[in-house]
């Protein structure tokens, strides 16, 4: 057995929800790079040289990328050899996001959904446990914002659709969303699972380095076509007209009922939040 | 790429019927904050016969929600938040003389009826570009909803604020055209 004490998880998580907000992975930034060379229209290329500037100008002065500082979500992975000592691992996380707000001067974004009364400290996050083997603790802090969440779906195609039907389901989702999630966006897909689980999937998918392939080669290149079908679309950046919509897409697949084919598709901006640490 | 056109609030009818879509502009002077609970209060306040806050002719709405700043900072991060959201309360403020409003994302169709007929123009700033974008504030000053915290209504004085226009007072939508341009 090893022992973690709960107010180091919660000040890791802290820091954490800092450094996400504070610095955009190189992943992300190289993606700008190869969109920027490759973009067509004017326009375009304007508003990713700007978006570059702003993770600079970010990553310099410490300040957030974006002012939507998002929804605090943290993945654990907590081995089973693990115990946490002084406190909860939940009551930890979340004071670990409440620091870190706090003392980051990050936004706070969360509120009751009728009276929409702010919380006042962006808590309560969202954790998603996972048991592992072993005594080690990894903790993924991804913040999400709010304009991209609310253009993400989830649906329960039928077993007939078939690819075919994941694909334009996809490829609609981004074409309605348009210029609302600021693109380019980061598309994460779900296939299969439940209906619950297939969000998650589509969740997991965004936190994969940009660009990289499933690898499984089917899905692999899937991935590819959506893109490719995404990118045709002509949304452009910001929605004003040009070829990078997308930077990428991942699938994460499951196994589902007989019965069902749940479909996820989770977007993410170009702010592309996410930091881990492993204890 | 043209360069960018300077404007300065207040805006008259002229000079947001010289901007058409696809122009890069820099805004100077003062602009207002708002998002989605400021403009339900707006236009309740509109609905009762009450008046508003501030004087909204000729003026800019910037549909933002920043971070707090840290000291010394004028203001946090401040891009623009999605704008359909204030598709149902932007008609009355455009009827009661708002000439622009800033935000990210498309209009409906609501929203154009209102620009056109009493000439208003819709600017897309980049959303996701907050640190960026709070370079150009050089003022900011809470004037009311205070209890709103990040959607508060602020008073910004702002200094060559980039910003494209996106659906113009002829109808015209960038959203659209550019698609279309660049669709395969
Ligand atoms: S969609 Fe992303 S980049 Fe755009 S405003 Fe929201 S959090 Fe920021």
């Amino acid at each position: 057995m090893r022992e973690i004490e709960a107010s180091y998880i919660s000040e890791k998580v802290k820091e954490l929800c800092m450094e996400a907000n504070y610095d955009l992975p190189e992943d992300v930034l190289l993606a700008f790079q190869e969109a920027k060379e490759a973009e067509e229209s004017p326009l375009g290329v304007s508003i990713l040289e700007q978006l570059q500037r702003n993770a600079e100008i970010a990553r310099n002065e410490r300040v957030p990328i974006c002012q939507d500082t998002g929804f605090g979500v943290v993945f654990v992975e907590l081995g089973e050899d693990v115990k946490i000592s002084g406190g909860s691992l939940k009551e930890a996380v979340t004071e670990g996001v409440r620091q870190g707000y706090g003392e980051g001067y990050l936004r706070k974004s969360i509120c009751h959904p009728f009276t929409r009364k702010n919380t006042g400290d962006n808590t309560p996050p969202i954790i998603h446990i996972d048991l592992v083997q072993g005594e080690e603790l990894k903790i993924i802090v991804a913040p999400k914002g709010g304009g991209s969440e609310n253009m993400s779906r989830v649906t329960m195609l039928k077993p007939s659709d078939g690819i075919e039907g994941i694909i334009d389901f996809v490829v609609n989702r981004v074409k309605e969303s348009g210029g609302n999630p600021c693109p380019p966006i980061i598309v994460g897909v779900g296939i299969g699972g439940t209906f619950e689980y297939a969000a998650l999937l589509a969740k997991k998918a965004l936190l994969r380095h940009v660009g990289s392939s499933n690898a499984d080669p089917e899905l692999a290149g899937l991935e590819k076509d959506i893109l490719n079908k995404i990118n045709d679309l002509g949304i452009g950046p910001m929605g004003l007209g040009g070829r990078t919509t997308a930077l990428a897409v991942h699938i994460e697949m499951y196994p589902c009922h007989i019965a069902s084919l749940p479909l996820a598709v989770n977007i993410n901006c170009h702010a592309s939040r996410h930091k881990e640490i492993s204890l | 790429m043209a360069k960018p056109i300077n404007i300065s609030t207040p805006l008259s009818d002229q000079d947001v019927e010289n901007l058409k879509i696809g122009d890069e502009v820099l805004i100077n002077g003062v602009i207002y904050t708002g998002r989605d609970a400021a403009h339900k209060r707006l236009v309740d306040l509109i609905n009762e016969g009450k008046e508003l806050p501030f004087d909204i002719s000729g003026q800019i709405i910037y549909f933002v929600g920043p971070t707090p700043p840290k000291p010394g900072q004028v203001i946090g991060s401040a891009g623009p938040t999605t704008s359909y959201r204030m598709d149902a309360y932007s008609p009355y403020l455009i009827a009661r003389g708002l000439k622009g409003m800033i935000g990210k994302g498309a209009r409906s169709q609501e929203v154009v009826e209102a620009m056109k007929k009493y000439k208003c123009v819709y600017f897309a700033a980049i959303g996701g570009a907050g640190a960026l974008l709070a370079k150009s504030i050089k003022k900011a000053e809470v004037i009311a909803y205070e209890d709103l915290g990040p959607e508060a209504v602020r008073r910004l004085e702002v200094e060559s604020f980039p910003a494209i226009v996106a659906q113009d007072v002829y109808g015209n939508n960038l959203y659209v055209e550019g698609m279309k341009k660049y669709a395969r």
